[in-house]
């Protein structure tokens, strides 16, 4: 993108990338981080402006080529600016002000995943954007999902599978929805009731009854994962019921149902009432994946880009804050009350320290329990995606690699986390492993072959 | 006799709470530690685990939680946190709105219904229908349709309060003494007259009954409604304490709930009395 477009050699028209300025997704990428560090800011915008002005003139590359070529670049730079005032679209680019709105509503879920968006709040990371948010709890996920799609909140904290339900419309209207930022990754677990110490492994747990707390979640996959790794098939040999997080440690109680694989505080929640233990954490089954996802609708951020974008760099920042261990107790303290979480204290502070009682005795020492990333890659769409595919939730092809583009938007919150100081990685996608598998973005049905155990479909 | 029967009666209202207390506090008292624990271990964990406390708190701590809400009702900590004098006066209003609307509603249709018999047919079918219909069951078809969680709490409530007041208006408008209806038309009464001074007061009691009944409902469907929706409200807090597992809040919140419904039955039972006539 940030290459000279008067330069009669390169090219401009693709369909590759997800700003469609590039010949590929890598490229775009590349491109994006190469400028950041070379160039300053105010050339790149230039560019860029250029580029697009170029492009919409001349729609084939060869055409465009043969008239640089004609007139040499500094009169074709003379010739475009008499038509289209370069100068005034570049600055218009370039400002990250005024923002269009102040006053946001962002809903989130009251579990230690949103602690990024719920942090932001207390610490002044909104207000640093010049941003009056009010953060809302909200009583569950297919109300969050309601309330965003009808613009109660401008911006909410989803499971990173709903944007991409939401956009191919699976279980509501389609509308195109983006997940620019992870909120946190790891940070889940699974939890049995304490009856059932002594049935560790996952072949004697037919007929059990488990908790998840959405169709569309992480936690729903990655159980649906671990079960059928171990040779259960989670449609017939046990029963997943969707149950939300609140309720889950009140059903263990009750023994409706034998264990959840839930979000933080739950598990914690449940072992210090005392009616269960962790069975294993999900860092043990798939180390670093995403959970939850800061969600916004398409239209918030084409209408108003720079609340988006300060909105966004906010939410980066606190999520940088939280990933460092040494600001943990503090957020603790900070998201505990009824405002916030509404839960003990000591019970965060276990759950974001990682030094935790397990419900057996023991206490246990795992200080990556949580990690808070916001890099949205790539490839955890696509494999939620393959997942959705195995279980029946979409039917047909999918084209895994436009979906996850669209909707993951890892470009935008790579210029963004550099813009707040971060380091982003230079690639959109990357391979990872589950459960001792490894899992390759750009062979995903050959991924889903390969699995003994999914629905017929 | 009168006096000492209400005394006695009053006596009898206490001894029973007082029964009632010492059971409670009696079942919910803690065995002491159980188990051996860890004393590293058991800092981490809560009351219930490390003291075999019961998880249903006793009428002791319901009590002093109770007080401390009431010491501070109107503190406001932020969206999510809000006394409950707030959340309460957020829940009669939305209460009082959508029963104000449904009141609006249905006493000048029921008046419709209950002059014609032809229409009383006609429609009974439809309000056969939708009277039994729970309002969890009304509010994702009004969160979709309406696209706003405010407004659908209040519809939900106007849907369901309506019913009652429908059916009771049309039945006490239907029911007034033919010999009256027939002494008016001797007179040659017009219609609006005879509808305001003749019918309304003789259909007045039924119609205040139906009422009475609607505010009830009203008032059982709000805690459903703001559970769902959230934000603020009653209904809001109970399930915010809910989430923290704080069966203590949740009491605390159904003796309230309880007390403001009895005060709205009581404020339309004396409305009721007023317009009672004797035969």
């Amino acid at each position: 993108m940030f290459d000279n477009p008067f330069d009669p050699k390169t090219t401009l028209s693709s369909a590759g990338c997800s700003c469609g300025r590039h010949r590929s997704e890598h490229e775009h990428a590349s491109a994006l981080q190469a400028t950041e560090v070379t160039s300053g800011e105010e050339k790149i915008y230039q560019n860029v402006i250029a580029s697009t002005v170029l492009r919409a003139m001349f729609p084939s590359d060869v055409s465009r080529r043969i008239f640089l070529k004609a007139v040499g670049s500094a009169t074709a730079v003379a010739a475009v600016s008499q038509f289209f005032p370069l100068a005034t679209a570049t600055e218009a680019f370039a400002q990250t002000g005024p923002l269009e709105k102040t006053k946001l509503n962002v809903g989130f879920i009251p579990i230690t995943c949103a602690t990024p968006i719920i942090t932001a709040a207390p610490m002044g990371f909104y207000e640093k954007q010049g941003l009056d948010v009010q953060v809302i709890k909200t009583a569950g996920w297919a109300v969050i999902r309601d309330k965003t799609l009808n613009k109660e909140y401008d911006a909410a904290h989803m499971l990173s599978p709903m944007p991409l339900a939401i956009t191919m419309g699976l279980g509501s209207n389609p509308q195109p929805y983006a997940a620019p930022a992870i909120e946190n990754i790891n940070g889940q677990a699974i939890t049995l009731a304490l009856k059932h110490k002594d049935r560790r492994d996952p072949k004697d747990w037919k007929g059990f009854k488990l908790a998840v707390p959405f169709d569309y979640s992480m936690h729903n996959y990655l159980l649906r994962y671990y079960l059928a790794e171990h040779g259960i098939d989670p449609d017939t040999d046990v029963q997943i019921r969707a149950v939300p997080p609140p309720e889950m440690v009140a059903n263990l109680r009750a023994e409706n149902i034998d264990g959840f694989l839930g979000p933080d505080p739950m598990n914690q929640r449940a072992v210090y009432d005392g009616v269960g233990f962790i069975h294993i954490l999900t860092k043990d089954i798939w180390e670093g994946h995403p959970c939850c996802a800061f969600a916004a609708s398409k239209q918030f951020i084409g209408e108003m880009p720079n609340t988006y974008a300060a909105l966004l760099r906010s939410i980066i920042s606190a999520t940088a804050y939280a990933h460092d261990p040494k600001n943990r107790k503090e957020i603790a303290t900070a998201i505990a009350p009824a405002n916030y979480l509404n839960q003990p204290e000591t019970v965060l502070e276990q759950i974001l320290t990682g030094t935790f009682a397990d419900g057996l005795g023991k206490v246990v020492q795992q200080p990556n329990r949580i990690d808070f990333d916001p890099f949205p890659w790539q490839s955890f769409a696509v494999w939620i995606m393959t997942q959705m595919k195995r279980w029946g939730q979409i039917k047909g092809d999918v084209d895994y690699a436009a979906i996850a583009s669209e909707v993951f938007l890892a470009t935008d919150t790579a210029k963004l986390m550099a813009e707040v100081g971060m380091q982003a990685p230079k690639e959109t996608t990357k391979t990872f492993v589950v459960m001792g598998k490894t899992f390759d973005p750009a062979e995903p049905q050959a991924y889903l072959d390969s699995f003994p155990i999914k629905k017929a479909s | 006799m009168q006096t000492s029967l209400s005394i006695r009666a009053g006596l009898l209202s206490v001894l029973l709470l007082a029964i009632f207390l010492s059971l409670w506090q009696f079942s919910t008292m803690g065995t002491g530690p159980t188990t051996d624990m860890d004393p590293e271990y058991a800092k981490l964990m809560g009351l219930t685990a490390t003291t075999g406390k019961s998880a249903l708190p006793g009428p002791m701590d319901v009590g002093a939680a109770l007080w401390n809400h009431l010491r501070d009702p109107f503190y406001d900590n932020g969206p999510n946190d809000k006394g409950l004098g707030i959340q309460l006066a957020y829940s009669v209003a939305r209460v009082l709105l959508g029963y104000l609307l449904a009141v609006a509603v249905a006493i000048p249709l029921g008046f419709l219904i209950g002059m014609s018999p032809l229409v009383s047919r006609a429609v009974d079918p439809f309000i056969q229908v939708l009277k039994p219909i729970s309002p969890l069951a009304w509010m994702p078809l009004a969160l979709y349709t309406i696209k706003d969680s405010a407004i659908s709490a209040i519809f939900v409530i106007f849907i369901c309060a309506i019913w009652p007041m429908l059916i009771n208006t049309a039945f006490g408008v239907a029911a007034v003494r033919k010999e009256w209806i027939n002494v008016a038309r001797t007179l040659e009464v017009g219609t609006f007259r005879r509808a305001f001074t003749i019918i309304l007061p003789a259909a007045a009691p039924t119609i205040l009954t139906g009422m009475r009944i609607s505010i009830g409902i009203a008032w059982l469907v709000i805690v459903a409604a703001e559970m769902l929706v959230g934000g603020t409200g009653i209904g809001y807090f109970v399930w915010n304490e809910w989430n923290n597992l704080s069966i203590t809040n949740v009491i605390i919140a159904i003796l309230v709930i309880g007390v403001v419904g009895m005060l709205f039955d009581q404020v339309l039972g004396r409305l009721t009395r007023l317009v009672t006539f004797p035969e």
